[in-house]
């Protein structure tokens, strides 16, 4: 008998008692359900909520009485809180998290559009929509340059740098040369020489690489607010008048109700946003590429001893992170906005919260940009349908929900084992 | 190296095996040499080149993605690609390789598992089915047996002749000279980095060791019977878990006597590591009481325990036993600087410190260049004698030492355990915790062998190696009439003296 028989004791399950992870929230959920039928019902106003499918107040809508449907839709909530505590299989947890949550949003929306002015009193589902990608939009690509980053092995604090780097470069050889296409270069180097310094400090001479990547934010900080008072503000109609990409509408895809309109007559960044999340999922888990990017992110040592060169593939990732993130700066200064100084706000940040709260994956991450999207879309509409709940409320919860990810109450967060750890051979 | 031979490496711990292999493996340059191959000089600039030679390795330190399937782990590096320049892995592919090679070498690994999820002796395997893959003619195995239990050892020993027989070369590198012996068809012996000899596997056990040392040393611990006394540890229903909140020790019962020692066998990781801390009071415990000579210290802060007469040498003395940047006086007195004489309220008291350093490093035949100098800098022995001459300094009731040679020179280990068996036969209660058998089977009076967070059974230290080794993979008497194999482990019946594993 050479192959043993090791008796396979199954490991002793770690018995948690009755509050399990998923009770624990299901609890928190039932919670929130009863909360707010008993509350937003209370304060939800007889007149009618109106969510319309188009942009303005006419046109088809789903209506629904405002005291009915917040009290509705917190009942929901509230089964579905009441369901995952009474223990359901596993496979429904996500479902029926995700519908509690929709339904505690949507009792709220039914409380807060009834109780609006006369007038304002609907909200418009394809602003609502079409808002939420724009907010995203940086996000996303910020994330996405967290993702290639870190994956290697490289933590990317510096998103926000590469982001505004990119947003100024595109505005200034934007506006010398009159092209979008040079400008969407430009903006790409630019998030690449960011890139570049964070690579050449953090791999080739070990710089720690959160203090490097803080460091790069507030260098970009500097380097671009100077050229801007000094180049922009005085001439403004050279430096700082980059042409804009027209938007495209896709034929077919427009027609279709409330997403057509608020998606498919976009400019070309949501859709190379949208496009660049798929390719770098699929690349990363279906390609060598991606085989190689993770092993090196997991176990560089590993990797070494295969063949890999492990330097070379972080300083490729780490530029290609800072072409993206260029890009997502661009987004704003190639299609919206005209440079201003520190123009991407905590952005850079926002997604970085974006990246953990979705795993390091470029899918997840698309999620909760979105999520972020949304919440910072919520508290414009909100402000403008003059609510009581101040918007700075909602600012906050981004910061709030990457706070209960990296505490691990939605599901454990693990990353990249290497993240952050210099490589040095032998 | 001829073709279809196993060459044993044999050395010390330092004495730089490892470090040729990586040489010959391509992962560092030769400072001077050069390396042959079939005639020709190679120059090896990365392990690539050694691949593409024909030479693989299994390292000591598993390289494994613990994140990844095996037939990821396997194509890593080699990858089988489709669709041009984008690349795209071609996962049937590799998982039918991982497939035949582990079925044309009876190899049996999942090509779907998960690396974190498998027993390390599967690992160990699957580095193994890894180097194959690649088709090499030279497989390096660097410490192949340091993690495995006997049986797991014989397995890898099977592995290593039917690879033999089908005409691959092996370097085996080991300290240990029973697996060497057993198989090895020639044997060098290195030494601070020199080849000082060749020998037969027929050449005596002592011989061998003398070689490898440099002088002869006894293999064994010299020591009289045991006079235990009252009960000193006791440890009931202990239940811990471990980092990743798995549970590490299940429902442990123990108890050491005064003037005894409790040895703990087992493979790392069956939560030995846990249930020190726990009684160290380092880690929560679930369930369970600890009582240290009839008073209960569970649940105590990890400073209250140790004035209470634990003294406690932990398993990684560079991250829980010193403080490397610190001098050696400072390190003597980590744990009682704030008490009289060493200090006195705010302050310390620099040569009440000094003096009492001077004592221990005489006593303990510390070699240092000063008590000045950083810890750090001392090798692996010496810095372990700082930790005991520290923890035996004070009168103790109970002392723990968790894998108190490991990474140690020979002359350090023969002094640790001599001045383990004296405190002993002071009537101090004594739990000594090693994944090195014959360590526990030479001071210990008793043996306990932990199996997967639990004590699977105790035995006197007469017991042969073949029923602790089977113990230790979980096999009790009374499952082993119908699942042990044949005698095993025929190769090493007597203790063959205190080994170490290379950590550091």
């Amino acid at each position: 008998m050479s192959t043993m028989a090791v008796p396979d004791v199954a490991v002793a399950q770690v018995d948690e008692g009755f509050w399990t992870r998923t009770r624990r929230i299901g609890a928190v959920l039932l919670a929130l359900g009863v909360l707010a039928a008993v509350l937003f019902g209370a304060l939800a106003t007889d007149q009618q909520a109106r969510f319309t499918l188009s942009e303005t107040e006419g046109g088809a809508a789903l209506e629904i009485n405002g005291t009915i449907g917040a009290i509705l839709f917190g009942v929901i909530a509230a089964a579905a809180g009441a369901a995952l505590m009474a223990g359901v299989p596993k496979r429904w947890f996500t479902v029926l998290l995700g519908v509690g949550l929709v339904a505690f949003v949507l009792s709220f929306l039914c409380w807060q559009v009834s109780a609006a002015p006369e007038g304002r009193n609907f909200m418009p589902l394809v602003n609502m929509v079409r808002g939420t990608f724009v907010l995203a939009l940086p996000l996303i690509f910020g994330a996405l340059a967290g993702v290639l980053c870190e994956r290697s092995g490289v933590v990317n604090v510096a998103i926000e740098g590469q982001l505004l780097m990119g947003a100024f470069s595109g505005a200034l050889f934007g506006s010398l040369s009159g092209s979008v296409w040079v400008g969407l270069v430009a903006a790409a180097i630019g998030g690449a020489f960011i890139s570049l310094l964070l690579a050449v400090f953090a791999i080739r001479y070990l710089v720690d690489q959160v203090v490097m990547g803080i460091v790069l934010n507030l260098l970009a900080v500097g380097i671009t607010g100077f050229l801007y008072e000094r180049l922009m503000q005085t001439n403004a109609e050279k430096y700082n008048s980059a042409p804009r990409f027209s938007n495209w509408e896709i034929p077919l895809l427009k027609d279709i109700p409330v997403l057509g309109p608020a998606l498919f007559r976009s400019n070309i960044f949501l859709y190379l946003g949208l496009l660049l999340v798929l390719v770098i999922h699929i690349a990363l888990f279906r390609t060598r590429w991606g085989l190689r990017t993770r092993a090196v992110g997991e176990h560089p040592t590993a990797a070494d001893t295969l063949g890999v060169k492990v330097l070379g593939l972080r300083y490729r990732n780490v530029l290609l992170a800072g072409v993206v993130a260029g890009i997502g700066g661009a987004s704003y200064t190639l299609a919206l906005y005209s440079f201003t100084k520190n123009m991407i706000g905590g952005k850079g940040f926002i997604a970085l919260a974006a990246l953990i709260f979705g795993r390091w994956s470029p899918t997840g991450a698309l999620l909760a940009a979105l999520f972020f999207g949304f919440a910072d879309q919520l508290g414009t509409y909100l402000g403008a349908i003059g609510s009581s709940i101040p918007s700075q409320f909602l600012a906050m919860l981004p910061y709030l929900a990457t706070m209960l990810a990296v505490a691990g109450l939605v599901g454990r967060v693990r990353a990249p084992a290497a993240d952050g750890k210099p490589y040095i051979k032998g | 190296m001829e073709p279809g031979e196993i060459h044993a490496l044999l050395g010390e711990n330092g004495a730089g095996k490892s470090t040729l292999m990586n040489v010959l493996y391509g992962l560092y340059q030769p400072d001077e040499g050069e390396i042959l191959v079939d005639g020709k000089p190679l120059k090896l600039k990365g392990p690539s080149d050694a691949i593409a030679a024909g030479i693989g390795m299994v390292h000591q330190h598993f390289m494994l993605v613990p994140v990844f399937t095996v037939a990821e782990n396997v194509m890593l590096g080699a990858e089988q690609v489709r669709g041009g320049i984008a690349g795209f892995l071609d996962r049937r592919r590799a998982r039918r390789e991982v497939a035949e090679v582990s079925e044309r070498y009876n190899l049996r690994v999942d090509p779907d598992a998960v690396i974190e999820d498998l027993p390390v002796g599967i690992q160990q395997r699957v580095e193994i089915v890894k180097a194959l893959t690649r088709d090499v003619d030279l497989l390096i195995l660097d410490e192949p047996t340091a993690v495995l239990t006997p049986q797991e050892t014989e397995e890898l020993l099977t592995v290593m002749r039917s690879l033999k027989a089908a005409g691959k070369s092996i370097v085996f590198i080991t300290h240990k000279l029973g697996e060497v012996k057993a198989i090895a068809d020639r044997i060098t012996v290195i030494r601070r980095g020199k080849t000082v000899g060749t020998a037969s596997p027929t050449a005596s056990r002592d011989e061998l060791a003398a070689k490898m040392v440099g002088r002869s040393v006894r293999l064994t611990v010299d020591k009289q019977p045991a006079a235990p006394g009252r009960p000193i540890l006791e440890v009931a229903g202990l239940v811990v878990d471990d980092d990743r909140r798995i549970r590490a020790v299940d429902g442990v019962d123990l108890t050491v006597h005064a003037g005894e020692v409790l040895g703990v066998a087992g493979v790392q990781g069956n939560g030995q590591t846990e249930l020190i801390e726990a009684i160290m009071g380092l880690r929560p415990l679930l369930a369970g009481t600890v009582t240290l000579d009839g008073q209960p210290v569970h649940g105590w802060p990890t400073k209250k325990v140790l004035r209470a007469g634990v003294g406690y040498v932990p398993e990684d003395r560079s991250v829980d036993g010193l403080v490397k940047e610190f001098s050696v006086a400072e390190n003597l007195v980590l744990d009682i600087y704030d008490r009289p004489p060493f200090g006195k309220g705010l302050s310390l008291k620099p040569d009440a410190i000094a003096k009492s350093a001077r004592e221990r490093i005489e006593q303990f035949d510390v070699r240092t260049p000063s008590a000045d100098a950083a810890v750090g800098t001392l090798s692996g022995g010496n810095q372990q004698k700082v930790i005991v001459a520290r923890e035996l300094s004070r009168p103790l009731k109970l002392f723990i030492a968790a894998q108190p040679t490991r990474g140690v020179d020979v002359g350090s280990i023969e002094f640790i355990h001599s001045r383990v068996i004296r405190e002993r036969d002071v009537g101090t209660a004594v739990l000594v915790v090693s994944s090195e058998l014959d360590e526990v089977i030479g001071l210990a009076d008793r043996i306990a062998v932990m199996y997967r967070g639990r004590i699977i059974g105790i035995v006197g230290p007469d017991t042969p190696r073949e029923e602790i080794g089977l113990l230790m993979a979980g096999v009790t008497p009374e499952t082993a009439t119908e699942a042990a194999a044949p005698a095993a482990d025929a190769a090493t019946p007597a203790p063959e003296g205190p080994g170490s594993e290379d950590e550091a």
